[in-house]
């Protein structure tokens, strides 16, 4: 049977979603969006900020929790919060700038005002008013859970979901090594390299792991790396020659998360993610500011202004890869933004003598490199996937790398899998879940 | 070798901050020109894609920087769209070149129309900054899209003409979501 259109489907997921392959449709059908912003992005934890975003009582920036527009803010109290970004009244957005600090928010349109923990502050001429303001109906909506797991604030409308420490699983390990390598143990968003393509969300999640792609959608990346190395060695080179056989991996976890591990590339010893760092901005003229002050001890300082070779991806929204922590953020069937949030170093306790802000200068700059020079062809890519599915009659897209091939997925005593790093395994595990979520019906409720 | 350093990037933050004051508007017509012919000439190689011959307009050491933030601050502390001293920029230029970098597979056809040209003398008595605004029309893969904000040059006199010691190029849309911005700017 060919499945033209979801209508032929109804709501068979089992039908969309094999064990080897997908259903064009689900990048593609405007309905099947339209669900997913409830049953996938309203029923799981998804990632809405960053502490360090709010980091004062009162601050708040906007954000998006699927397409809902939220306030996240810090009350006056402290207390974390997503407030839907809707006026109780008339449904105005209530709150126009995209980041800053305020105790209330008044809607420019009628005037409604609140305190910036969601209750309503008041109504112009409530007199012309028979119902009783003070009852809480009237009060901004709010997402209902709102938790941070060390600076990264997640938040749910579904009341069954498990606590977060429990949905992250297994890739809480891979978050924690990646924050305790940096001075007490935290980073800080630096700005954003802010893109957006022509294409399905999912596509970007589907790649957020995939060591099978580098070597060719990244080739002009991987040659310009190396056009001054005698014998590639800088940035990703690893992926060149056999990434079958290199010992980075991929694992996949419950709740579709995933980890690809690229530190087994790295030799294991201070200096050598700094060593394969290419060419950077500031970085020879830092770097002798850093081994000046720090002599022998500068190779773990070097190391931080280097990118991490990791990629840590939380269903459905976030990937933390390189030092950057990079945001999902579905616009519509066809369009995705993804936000590249830089991090920087505190060095509060001063555990780098003096150094943190030479490391943080060659690290605004390594963090530009990938966006630049590596997101873009991606990006370029997918948007040729979205066209290339116009094609209806061509009905499935392959996530079959490595499925069926003995002794190339292995299950760990934890129950997750680890396969080579250029293995599909982890799309396929996402996208049972996918279906998982599509196939039910959470009951989601905001709170007032 | 990178010339940046925390010399390098105070000068620059100083020299872009705070810079388009009343009292350092330059009147000299002839200057003037000279300033739009320039930005005229920078325009006309990019959209040629003659990188190397744009590259010459610039000084040895030079930086082409597209702040990402609304309110751009320092450099050190946050990342940009681009920063790019001259090995970057070589970089860039080499990426392209490679015929793999496929946001550029069609390459995009461009033309860039630069107006509003307004000179202001320095502390410096021969660097000027230069204020412009431009459009950028850009097809590529089928579709048409415009690209608009202003420039600052900060030109140095050489002995025949001026060079370009650091450019800022402020898109309108800066602090959003830009969609495969992997032109030079």
């Amino acid at each position: 049977m060919n499945i033209s259109t979801f209508s032929d489907l109804a709501h068979d997921w089992d039908a969309l979603v094999r064990e080897d392959r997908v259903h064009r449709s689900i990048y593609t059908d405007p309905r099947i969006f339209e669900l997913e912003m409830t049953r996938v992005f309203g029923a799981v934890w998804v990632y809405l900020a960053h502490e360090s975003q709010v980091p004062r009582n009162d601050d708040f920036v906007t954000a998006r929790l699927g397409l809902r527009p939220l306030v996240v803010v810090r009350d006056s109290r402290g207390e974390l919060r997503a407030l839907f970004n809707r006026c109780a009244h008339r449904g105005a957005r209530v709150c126009r700038a995209e980041r800053g600090s305020a105790r209330t928010f008044q809607c420019p349109y009628h005037g409604w005002s609140y305190f910036n923990d969601g209750r309503l502050r008041g109504v112009p001429w409530p007199e012309g008013y028979a119902c009783d303001f003070k009852d809480g109906s009237y009060n901004l909506a709010q997402v209902p859970r709102v938790e941070s797991y060390r600076g990264l604030v997640f938040g749910t409308l579904n009341a069954e979901a498990p606590e977060l420490k429990e949905y992250l699983a297994g890739a809480r390990k891979p978050i924690d090594e990646w924050l305790d390598r940096n001075p007490g143990g935290r980073v800080v968003v630096a700005e954003a390299n802010r893109l957006k393509f022509k294409g399905n969300w999912k596509l970007a999640y589907d790649n957020a792991a995939d060591g099978y792609h580098v070597a060719f959608s990244h080739r002009s990346l991987l040659e310009t790396e190396n056009r001054h190395a005698a014998d590639p060695s800088k940035g990703m080179s690893f992926y060149l020659g056999k990434p079958d056989e290199a010992p980075m991996y991929v694992q996949a976890f419950a709740h579709g998360h995933h980890f690809k591990d690229k530190r087994p590339n790295v030799a294991q010893r201070p200096g050598a993610l700094w060593e394969m760092e290419a060419v950077q901005p500031g970085m020879e003229r830092y770097e002798a500011l850093i081994r000046q002050k720090l002599g022998a001890k500068a190779a773990r300082a070097l190391d931080l202004a280097a990118s991490q070779p990791v990629n840590i991806n939380i269903f459905p929204n976030l990937s933390i890869l390189g030092n950057h922590l990079q945001v999902f953020q579905p616009v519509s069937v066809d369009e995705t933004e993804t936000l590249w949030y830089a991090t920087a170093i505190v060095d509060e306790a001063n555990e780098l003598a003096g150094t943190a802000d030479a490391v943080n200068a060659i690290r605004m700059r390594t963090q530009e490199s990938f966006p630049n020079f590596g997101e873009v062809d991606d990006a370029a890519n997918f948007e040729e996937i979205q066209k290339g599915l116009a094609a209806v009659e061509d009905e499935w897209v392959y996530m079959h790398r490595g499925l069926g091939v003995a002794g190339r997925v292995q299950q760990l005593p934890d129950g997750s899998l680890r396969a080579p790093a250029t293995d599909e395994v982890f799309m396929r595990e996402h996208m049972k879940v996918w279906k998982r979520l599509m196939s039910s019906r959470p009951s989601l409720v905001a709170k007032r | 070798m990178s010339y940046i350093d925390d010399a390098f990037y105070e000068r620059l933050v100083a020299a872009f901050s705070d810079w388009q004051r009343p009292e350092l508007e330059l009147q000299d017509l002839q200057i003037r020109e000279q300033c739009r012919a320039l930005l005229e000439r920078e325009a006309r190689l990019l959209d040629q894609g003659r990188y190397p011959e744009w590259l010459e307009l610039y000084a040895p050491e030079c930086v082409v920087w597209v702040p990402g933030a609304a309110e751009p601050g320092d450099p050190r502390r946050e990342v940009s769209v681009f920063f790019d001293d001259r090995r970057r920029l070589e970089d860039r230029i080499y990426r392209l070149g490679t015929g793999a970098a496929w946001s550029q597979v069609p390459p995009s056809r461009t033309v860039r129309f630069v107006a509003n040209v307004e000179a202001f003398r320095t502390e410096e008595r021969t660097v000027l900054m230069v204020r412009s605004n431009f459009f950028l029309s850009e097809f590529r893969a089928g579709e048409a899209r415009l690209l608009s904000g202003w420039c600052g040059h900060r030109l140095r006199r050489r002995q025949v003409g001026w060079e370009i010691e650091a450019k800022q190029v402020n898109l309108i849309d800066r602090d959003q979501p830009l969609r495969n911005p992997s032109l030079i700017l």
